[in-house]
């Protein structure tokens, strides 16, 4: 495990009162992995990881991180952890080479050993073409490629991403989604927070959802999902509606079944089936339909997605928080 | 060990970032040379009023009135250092370096340094400029000396200023609160005029403040009177409130929250 931690816990004080910004939050993460902390705007994500990267302590709790006790020994965390935090932490007078070669020398590599490091990390993040400019002269994209290629410059066994795509726009966002991907390729698994649905699905190996400053969930995108409620496969038929029902009702795979009003123009009518595994059930029922000379004329998948997760968690969707 | 090459990394990029904007080097002697060309000219006949000299001015015009005036600039020049660490707070950098094994004293040690280190080069500038403008008879040795209270007042000043800065976050409120705490300070330091021709109240007010020492230690050995008891006291003072606000200061860096 690269992270364990037991009831940790941050209180604010904020004129006078006290402000519990998280709540007991236990996570684990694995070597190598991508682990998303999804969660609306003030639950708690950035806090959580300011205090597993040392920036603030935790008012109560225990963390391990990189084998080191996130308490005892902040100094030996802070060697085997890279952080990017969301102002991303480049200054605008200074050129992306120069920068790169001080943050290894920050982490006690020679300058000889940093200027070779720096090397090969422009090379791999494409910023070699404009490592001696001014870094205010780069695009977006180019700095958050710069940030990132600052926080892997001594080659961490760990790296924390504080909502690294937000205020980028898709086409930097996609690319960024295949840095982190590379990350991941090459050994470094990577904790980042979230408040992007889509991105915690496409490209998190596992995932927690935090609310109030709670885990309220924690598993891989698909059986988080696979929790709330199977897949919902819709299968439109333009005759024999109730045959096809009792049909498919007597199936095993099939949990429920729902059937629609037949649409008054192309009397089509949806029966919807609610089943655990959507893919596999498709060509068992399409086969079933055509053996009682039923004729399928649309048919499609539902997969539940995160936000139903949130909302069956939290009873609110994420998506009206964002 | 490490605690050396961590607050040499942090000053080199200082200074690296220093000797890239070397405008601001010029910008911050600007002042002073008006204060030499359009403020001085006014003093110098004060010591040749009948009688001798105007109380303070007994060491010469000019030899009064341009270490007060080396004081001034090290007074605004290392005050207002913190509005560069509040950009540098908006942008992260702060944040990713607390991140990194760096000490996070030599975070502001070093910063502290390179600003000592720009207020000397500005220091020796006005004073060989001095010379020619305004008539100003250089004594060495003093001068030398003199550069240790510049380097006392420099870093204490600019480590109070990256400290209010990590307590403020904005440079909004920044201003006014270094404005109302320098204000004071200056003008019950004698920098314009020697507090020896202040009413006795103003003179003991005077006498709490420690810049008004710096002033009177940079007059004497100006003057090379090496052996003043100003230029102890001085020392002592300066030296004790460094290391106070550099205390704090370290503190404040250490806990930073952006």
């Amino acid at each position: 495990m690269l992270i364990e931690t037991k009831g940790l816990k941050k209180t604010f004080k904020s004129r006078g009162k006290e402000v519990e910004a998280v709540r007991g939050v236990d996570l684990a993460v694995k070597e190598g992995e991508i682990f998303g902390l999804l969660g609306p705007n003030g639950a708690g994500k950035t806090t959580t990881m300011r205090m597993l990267s040392t920036l603030i302590e935790p008012s109560e709790g225990r963390a391990v991180v990189c084998g080191s006790d996130l308490a005892s020994d902040p100094a030996a965390v802070r060697r085997d952890i890279g952080y990017v935090g969301q102002e991303g932490g480049t200054w605008g007078e200074v050129t992306a080479r120069d920068e790169l070669i001080m943050q290894g020398r920050l982490y006690g590599a020679s300058k000889r050993a940093s200027a070779a490091r720096a090397e090969t990390v422009l090379e791999s993040f494409q910023l070699t073409e404009f490592a001696d400019r001014n870094v205010k002269t780069y695009s977006g994209g180019q700095k958050r490629r710069l940030d990132i290629a600052l926080g892997v410059m001594h080659e961490p066994k760990l790296l924390f991403l504080d909502e690294p795509t937000t205020g980028l726009d898709p086409q930097s966002r996609a690319h960024m989604w295949d840095e982190v991907r590379a990350l991941r390729e090459r050994g470094t698994a990577v904790f980042l927070t979230t408040h992007y649905l889509d991105e915690a699905d496409a490209l998190c190996d596992r995932i927690a959802i935090i609310d109030h400053g709670e885990i309220v969930a924690e598993g891989t995108p698909l059986s988080l999902k696979k929790e709330v409620s199977g897949d919902v496969v819709a299968v439109g038929v333009g005759g024999g509606a109730d045959e096809a029902k009792n049909l498919l009702a007597a199936k095993d795979f099939v949990n429920e079944i729902e059937a629609g009003e037949a649409d008054p123009a192309t009397g089509v009518a949806v029966l919807r089936l609610y089943v655990e595994d959507g893919s596999a059930a498709m060509p068992e029922l399409l086969r079933s339909l055509d053996g009682a000379g039923i004729a399928a004329a649309s048919i499609e998948l539902h997969r539940p997605s995160l936000d139903d997760v949130f909302l069956k968690q939290t009873g609110r969707s994420l998506r009206e928080e964002a | 060990m490490k605690f050396l090459r961590d607050t040499w990394l942090v000053y080199s990029r200082a200074m690296k970032l220093n000797i890239k904007q070397p405008v601001w080097l010029i910008v911050m002697l600007v002042q002073p040379l008006y204060f030499l060309v359009f403020f001085a000219p006014l003093l110098n006949s004060f010591d040749e009023v009948p009688g001798g000299a105007m109380p303070g001015f007994e060491n010469g015009a000019m030899e009064t009135f341009v270490p007060g005036l080396i004081i001034m600039m090290a007074l605004f020049g290392s005050t207002f250092v913190g509005f560069g660490l509040i950009a540098e707070l908006r942008q992260g950098v702060i944040e990713r370096m607390r991140v990194t094994p760096v000490s996070r004293v030599a975070l502001l040690i070093g910063r502290t340094l390179s600003t000592v280190t720009t207020t000397i080069v500005q220091a020796l500038i006005l004073i060989v400029l001095a010379s020619p403008i305004g008539g100003l008879t250089i004594y060495w040795p003093g001068v030398f000396l003199m550069l240790g209270i510049i380097v006392l007042t420099s870093f204490m000043l600019g480590a109070l200023s990256y400290g209010v800065a990590l307590v403020l976050k904005s440079e909004d409120s920044l201003a006014p609160t270094l404005n109302t705490l320098v204000q004071p300070v200056m003008l019950l330091s004698g920098i314009m005029l020697p507090m020896a021709m202040a009413p006795s109240w103003l003179q003991n007010v005077a006498d709490f403040n420690p810049f008004y020492y710096a002033v009177q230690a940079a007059r004497e050995l100006f003057a090379g009177n090496l052996d003043s008891d100003f230029v102890w006291q001085a020392a002592a003072i300066l030296g004790v409130l460094a290391v106070l606000l550099v205390a704090w200061a370290s503190r404040k860096f250490a806990r930073a929250v952006a």
